[in-house]
């Protein structure tokens, strides 16, 4: 296997040193990493921030079933490009992954592609219904070892099906990652119910369908004991009510995506689908609240909701359209463009946002690592000053939803490493015929 | 102006001039041969997703008077779901070289795509979208308030005049209105003043940032002596309490938002009632109500030719000397600002 040396590279945006990958662990550090690195693959990182492989509790790889979108080759290139040595695949394929076999297999898909970890999410009811468990602890126990479990997608509505749910994961430490939408104040919704909804003629859905169940499944969590991760927040009220969750010492995490940090209702106007989203893009009041939650950590990570669709279901009228961007390639210029180069954030946070909180929360022991000697290394090598702007055609994953196309933003991923192997080395990927 | 999509998209004097043209129109239509040869060559394609015998009837009659070629093309069912989307529907009247597509349809700011994909180069006309916009309709509101209101009560010119100083009540049901959205926009270009009239329920969140006041009580507007009074139609499927309805009961939605005889007598003598039809007679408004000779009602039908012959002359003929060779017959009629026309 190839070393690398790291030369003067910026371990979580500090002082410049030099960083000894070996034998798939972070081997030395400083002089001592020169010094043994006398033949290795010599990484020139000056000025270069280097970061934990970053951890996506919240991806969509869309394969079995919608290979046309994305598969999970295409989807963890474009998570390696990102910068992610981890990503949690959503369970909402075709079939669902509510069996231990279907999570299996996606688990050996990502295994073989080998661009970085796929954790896949097991679905909490049978085909996603929001009627039956699935068999949670068939997919604990599989080789996927499954610990989130989420109908991400649909609302765990029933409140009896949740509470079970948030106790029976308990046996084998897992957690019930929520989508929280009140299925009856959101239906036919297209957008977040506010002024511009109003004006666009788009049924709104309003706020107060995700805090409604935000609040009622962290007193559920706190009933039975449980922990509970509330999928892509959106609203200044969901903020509040995790802050007040954590100060009564309830189990909860809470996951924002890069748009809901960057961008608001108003890119509705022009009924351009990309911008529809579920949940929907907020007001500037919500999108101020989630980059505070952030900042003063209640709100833990950051996630993609990397949600690919192929062409024809995005190119058309904003109604027929489906909910979703792609993520992956752009997340973390978001998280440097609204929260580090506004001073609201260190690298130290953005490590914790994405990496080390969704590493915990997925109960990942071999990612979100501290950069020491006799860590994985599973790394990201960031260029700060870098300015690109985002053309979808050129990205890795299978769709071009991405609601920054054509849009400059800051930061881009040099290099990410998968236990000491390079995936993506100078803005590429490194294929498979270049591994050692 | 390349498209009209919404009645934002026109400012004061585009608004005025669209009245005017409309005015010169429906002079034309009172001669003997009503027809003009403004648009010969042209195609109009009316596209309807929605069933709207009425607005499609309005449209290709306007089209027709102006001598333009119409296809009807009635794509009805949903589009959502697949089969024959938007998208492939406008690749094929693309193909066929329509000037202007006259859409309606269910979803909201479809024809917004439809202007802006790049799959037609024609004009788009939004003769309805979802809860979204009806701009024709509201001009024809306009048209038909103007004639009434202004110019000493109609007995004058309005030519050049706009809608100042007049206060129009718009009851009903407001959130799914596109008729609303519209008239809202344009009456307040016009420099009315705008009252919305409906249940809580059936007020849209976010509607404080409307240039309109909202009153729950239609007694209480009707005492200010609104000058027009404007009736939306409501939906028969939004009637019922049972599945979250937005009233308890037609008979309780009519004792507060009828219009009726004692209501109507309430009016100042000069007010108009309009509505933009089909009317549930007993529901918003009541038989007398609707046959009352304030109702304007039957007028509206008529000047909605005009308003669309307008819209389409403005649309079409303007950047096209080609289009008015010939006898020259509609152009000595229409008397129309070139600049405007192409702007
Ligand atoms: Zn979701």
């Amino acid at each position: 296997m190839t070393t690398y040396l790291l030369t003067g590279a910026r371990p979580l945006g500090g002082d410049p040193t030099d960083v000894l990958l070996a034998d798939g662990v972070v081997a030395a550090l400083g002089a001592q990493a020169r010094r043994a690195g006398g033949d290795a693959h010599v990484v020139e990182a000056d000025g270069l921030v280097l970061l934990p492989g970053l951890v996506d509790l919240h991806t969509h790889l869309r394969e079995p079933g919608r290979e046309d979108a994305e598969t999970v080759e295409s989807g963890t290139r474009a998570a390696a490009l990102g910068g992610f040595t981890a990503v949690h695949a959503m369970a909402n394929t075709t079939p669902t992954q509510d069996t231990a076999g279907v999570v299996e297999q996606v688990w050996r898909l990502g295994r073989d592609a080998g661009w970085c970890d796929v954790h896949p999410v097991g679905a909490v009811t049978v085909g996603l219904a929001g009627e039956r468990l699935a068999e949670l602890s068939a997919m604990a126990r599989s080789a996927a070892a499954v610990r989130v479990f989420s109908d991400d997608g649909r609302c765990v509505h029933d409140p009896v099906v949740m509470r079970r749910a948030l106790e029976y994961v308990k046996a084998f430490d897992g957690v019930v990652a929520q989508h929280a939408q009140e299925p009856r104040l959101t239906e036919g919704a297209q957008m977040h119910e506010g002024v511009v909804s109003a004006e666009l003629g788009l049924t709104g859905w309003p706020s107060v369908a995700e805090e409604a169940i935000v609040a009622r499944d962290v007193l559920l969590a706190e009933h039975v004991g449980s922990r509970l991760h509330v999928l892509h927040l959106s609203t200044a009220g969901s903020v509040e009510i995790v802050r007040w969750a954590k100060a009564r010492g309830i189990d909860v995490t809470a996951e924002v995506t890069p748009h809901h940090l960057m961008l608001t209702d108003e890119r509705a106007r022009g009924y351009d689908p990309r911008f529809k989203v579920n949940p929907p893009l907020r007001t500037a009041e919500d999108v101020e609240a989630v980059r505070e939650g952030l900042a003063d950590g209640t709100i833990d990570t950051v996630g993609t909701d990397h949600a690919p669709h192929a062409r024809e279901d995005k190119d058309c009228e904003w109604a027929a359209a489906a909910f979703g961007m792609t993520g992956l390639e752009t997340a973390l210029s978001v998280v440097q463009a609204v929260m580090v180069d506004t001073g609201r954030m260190t690298w130290v946070d953005v490590a914790r946002v994405m990496s080390s909180a969704p590493a915990r929360i997925g109960r990942l022991t071999g990612q979100g690592r501290p950069i020491a000697p006799g860590e994985p290394a599973n790394l990201t090598l960031v260029d700060p000053a870098a300015r690109r702007v985002v053309v979808p055609e050129q990205q890795a994953t299978a769709s071009v939803n991405s609601p920054f196309a054509g849009q400059e933003l800051p930061g881009s991923v040099v290099a990410t490493f998968l236990r000491g192997r390079a995936t993506v080395l100078d803005g590429a990927l490194v294929e498979q015929g270049a591994r050692v | 102006m390349r498209h009209l999509l919404s009645a934002a998209d026109l400012d004061r004097d585009e608004a005025v001039l669209v009245l005017d043209t409309a005015g010169q129109m429906a002079a034309t239509q009172a001669r003997e041969i009503k027809k003009l040869p403004t648009l010969r060559g042209r195609t109009v394609v009316n596209l309807f997703f929605e069933d709207s015998t009425r607005t499609r009837i309005s449209f290709e009659t306007a089209a027709k008077r102006l001598s333009a070629d119409v296809i009807n093309f009635s794509a009805k069912g949903s589009s959502v779901s697949k089969g024959e989307s938007l998208k492939d529907t406008a690749l094929t009247l693309q193909a066929m070289g329509a000037d202007a597509v006259v859409i309606r349809h269910q979803a909201s700011g479809a024809p917004h795509t439809l202007a802006y994909s790049g799959w037609t180069h024609g004009a788009v006309v939004n003769a309805g979208d979802g809860m979204h916009q009806h701009p024709t309709q509201a001009l024809l509101d306009a048209y038909t308030l103007r004639r009434h209101l202004v110019g000493d009560g109609g007995r004058a010119d309005a030519t050049g005049r706009d809608l100042a100083g007049v206060h129009v009540a718009i009851v009903g049901d407001v959130l799914h209105s596109r008729v609303a959205r519209s008239n809202v926009q344009l009456l307040r270009t016009l420099g009315a003043r705008v009252t919305l009239v409906a249940p809580p329920t059936l007020v849209p969140v976010g509607v404080h940032s409307w240039p309109a006041e909202v009153s729950y009580d239609l007694d209480e507007v009707l005492a200010t002596g609104p000058d027009a009074v404007m009736m939306l139609r409501v939906q028969r499927e939004r009637m019922s309490s049972a599945g979250g309805g937005f009233f308890p009961s037609p008979l309780e939605y009519t004792r507060g938002y009828g219009l009726d005889a004692r209501r109507l007598a309430v009016l100042p003598d000069h007010a108009v009632v309009l509505h933009p039809g089909p009317m549930n007679r007993g529901l918003e408004i009541s038989a007398d109500a609707a046959d009352s000779p304030r109702a304007v009602i039957v007028e509206q039908v008529a000047n909605g030719v005009a308003v669309r012959m307008a819209v389409l002359y403005l649309l079409l003929a303007g950047g096209e000397p080609g289009a008015r060779t010939g006898d020259g017959q509609g152009r000595t009629h229409v008397r129309t600002d070139e600049t405007r026309a192409h702007a």
